[in-house]
């Protein structure tokens, strides 16, 4: 390490800033095992996709032959029209809303509460609680499940919305986030705002959270894709259309098929994925900067 | 889809470069108690005149942050907490999930799970599929970060995808890979038949089973470690670049002394979230294999939890697996805090 630190302090003020990195720049041959090995990693992450979706547009009689056809002909979207009626689809999709935006409001709710009595309010005891709430990212969903879903079913919560919502809550990745964010706000404005007299409800409402709209939205975007894919809490609340999500639903579906007709269940699939893929094709800069806000240089 | 990809790149060196405009992710910045808040109570601006109406720990403060708190507090305690430990009491009982009743048995759910047949494979699945996971997303993510930090005609389209299945449910991929990875119709058949090998049975034999559901997570969330190190490689210092390549280094070298270091807290970061979430996958195992074939061939301890408690009704051993199954992830993570502790001291 000394000899590089001395390298740099020789040799490193002199250069122009370059705007390539070191490790590239490399002629003809480097560019072109560079093109190649993107083009690999796009085949691999896009011909599975490729085949989600053409299957789910291919007759039955289509899906089982070899070799394997690439194209759905004859074109069949009747598999879209047999998923929604085959099972309650559109129920599921209800219930994956509604779980959604509650749990998600509440959690972004909390998070933003939490973070900002932990980062700019003064009481005994801060740095405790902000440690007590931490330590929960280490405990992992699984090891609570048996004890909550004892806790829920005493309470005769089991296939109701509250039994799925509520014990899925509680935020310790968004109080750190959030919490993150408000101490790096600059000081100046926050006190600035308290000479002029705002109270810590207005301070909050009109400086603090004006300020932090960028990670306010990354946190909620990050919130709401896990929400939309929350599998493990639903599955075992839920016995069937009342309240089970989506990605319940659509392992129900796998279920009841002795011989899976994959084409219908792709179809499912699609439909599942397709919200969250639209979101992400819309704002994946946001959720982005919430997943690497917190991972880099912390 | 131009413009979308592009948004990566400028994004993830905005949140580490800090070059967004006073909003956003400086986490880099003061985050311990001496940090903004704790300074701000003593503001030295302010000599004369009457004290600030509002100082440090006033009473209504202290209330107000009570109520922000508390209901979050609540929930944390009584759905994180509280089952935790509860889990620890029923480890030693012999309920079955749906009876009101738990009896004690002292250590012999405990005892039972030390002779149990199964407990090795599981443990052996656990431990193949974890490190596998670890590993692989991470060494690979690194390397696509490297590739897509370089400039290249149409990179950002390439990173747009690579993240694209992050944010899709495991467990609509687990039921989309089952037939990518059907035997006799599905995708990678297909593919191997074309180069004359033949498919191996990933629906019925253990080892393959595995391998199915590995690389299927793989493919799922090599997008988060990819976006994490790619993150990290913007906000690297560019005068050791420079002074890298002004001294001659091979690009190996450079790699290793140059680029590799600075990554450590990455690293660090990014060893200890993967592990702590491929411990915890259930979606995509369970609807890919439901822990099978052959009964036990892709179960983890994550999974046996679930058919033991939800399926055998024996919640008393499933706590038992869950309980271990903590002790365990517990050492592990002491030992990398350590490990990497030790390591950016050296």
């Amino acid at each position: 390490m000394s000899a590089i630190a001395r390298l740099s302090r020789t040799n490193g003020r002199a250069g122009m800033p370059s705007a390539e990195s070191g490790i590239q720049g490399r002629g003809p041959v480097g560019k072109a095992f560079g093109y190649a090995a993107m083009v690999l990693v796009l085949l691999i992450i896009a011909v599975p996709l490729f085949w989600i979706v053409v299957t789910s547009f291919k007759r039955q009689e289509n899906i089982y032959v070899r070799p394997a056809e690439y194209l759905p002909i004859p074109f069949h979207p009747e598999n879209y029209s047999e998923v929604t009626s085959r099972i309650p689809f559109s129920a599921y999709f209800r219930n994956s809303v509604i779980i959604t935006f509650f749990t998600a409001s509440i959690k972004i709710v909390l998070g933003v509460l939490s973070a900002y009595a932990l980062s700019l309010l003064r009481f005994p005891g801060r740095n405790l609680l902000f440690v007590v709430i931490l330590a929960a990212l280490m405990v992992p969903n699984q090891i609570t499940v048996i004890s909550n879903f004892a806790l829920v079913a005493q309470l005769g919560w089991r296939n109701t919305f509250q039994g799925i919502i509520i014990p899925l809550c509680g935020t310790a990745f968004g109080t750190f986030l959030m919490r993150n964010q408000f101490l790096s706000l600059p000081h100046e404005i926050i006190e600035a705002a308290r000479m002029d007299g705002a109270g810590p409800l207005k301070l909050l409402w009109r400086v603090v959270m004006p300020l932090s709209w960028p990670t306010l939205v990354a946190f909620s975007l990050i919130t709401v894709v896990n929400e939309w894919n929350e599998y493990l809490w639903p599955f075992l609340m839920s016995d069937d259309a009342r309240t089970a999500p989506l990605q319940v639903g659509l392992t129900f579906l796998q279920n009841n098929d002795g011989v899976t007709n994959w084409g219908p269940v792709m179809a499912g699939t699609v439909l599942t994925i397709l919200p969250v893929l639209l979101l992400f094709l819309v704002l994946q800069r946001q959720m982005i900067k919430g997943l690497t806000s917190g991972a880099v240089k912390s | 889809m131009r413009p979308v990809g592009a948004d990566i790149g400028v994004d993830a060196g905005g949140v580490t470069g800090g070059s967004s405009g006073g909003s956003s992710g400086h986490t880099s910045g003061p985050a311990g108690p001496t940090g903004p808040a704790g300074a701000a109570g003593r503001d030295p601006r302010v000599p004369f005149g009457p004290p600030p109406l509002r100082r440090a720990g006033s009473k209504g403060e202290w209330l107000l942050a009570a109520a922000l708190l508390i209901p979050n507090l609540v929930l944390l305690f009584l759905f994180v907490y509280r089952p935790l430990v509860d889990n620890i009491r029923l480890s030693f009982t012999d309920w079955n999930i749906s009876s009101p009743q738990a009896n004690y048995v002292g250590a012999s759910n405990y005892v039972e799970w030390l002779g149990r047949a199964d407990t090795r494979i599981v443990l052996t699945n656990t431990l193949i599929f974890t490190f596998a996971t670890v590993v692989l997303s991470m060494v690979l993510g690194l390397a696509l970060a490297l590739l897509l930090d370089q400039k290249l005609r149409g990179r950002n389209i390439v990173r747009s995808m690579v993240f694209a299945p992050f944010v899709i449910s495991g467990a609509a991929i687990g039921v989309a890979f089952q037939f990518v990875f059907d035997p006799s119709f599905g995708l990678i058949q297909d593919l191997l038949a074309k180069i004359g090998v033949a498919s191996p049975n990933f629906y019925q034999r253990p080892g393959w089973a595995l391998f199915m559901v590995t690389s299927t997570y793989i493919w799922k969330n090599l997008g988060y470690t990819f976006v994490i190190y790619l993150a990290a490689l913007q906000a690297r210092r560019g005068d050791l670049d420079e002074a890298a390549e002004i001294d001659g280094a091979s690009r190996w070298n450079h790699f290793r002394k140059v680029l590799l270091p600075q990554l450590r807290p990455t690293t660090f970061f990014l060893s200890i979230t993967v592990l702590l979430s491929s411990v915890q996958v259930f979606d995509i195992i369970y609807a890919m294999t439901r822990g099978g074939p052959i009964g036990n061939g892709t179960m983890t301890l994550v999974f046996q939890v679930y058919h033991e408690t939800f399926v055998n009704q024996r919640a008393g051993y499933g706590a038992t697996v869950a309980t271990v199954m903590f002790l365990i992830l517990l050492v592990v993570t002491a030992v990398q805090v350590r490990f990497m502790d030790k390591g950016a001291r050296a």
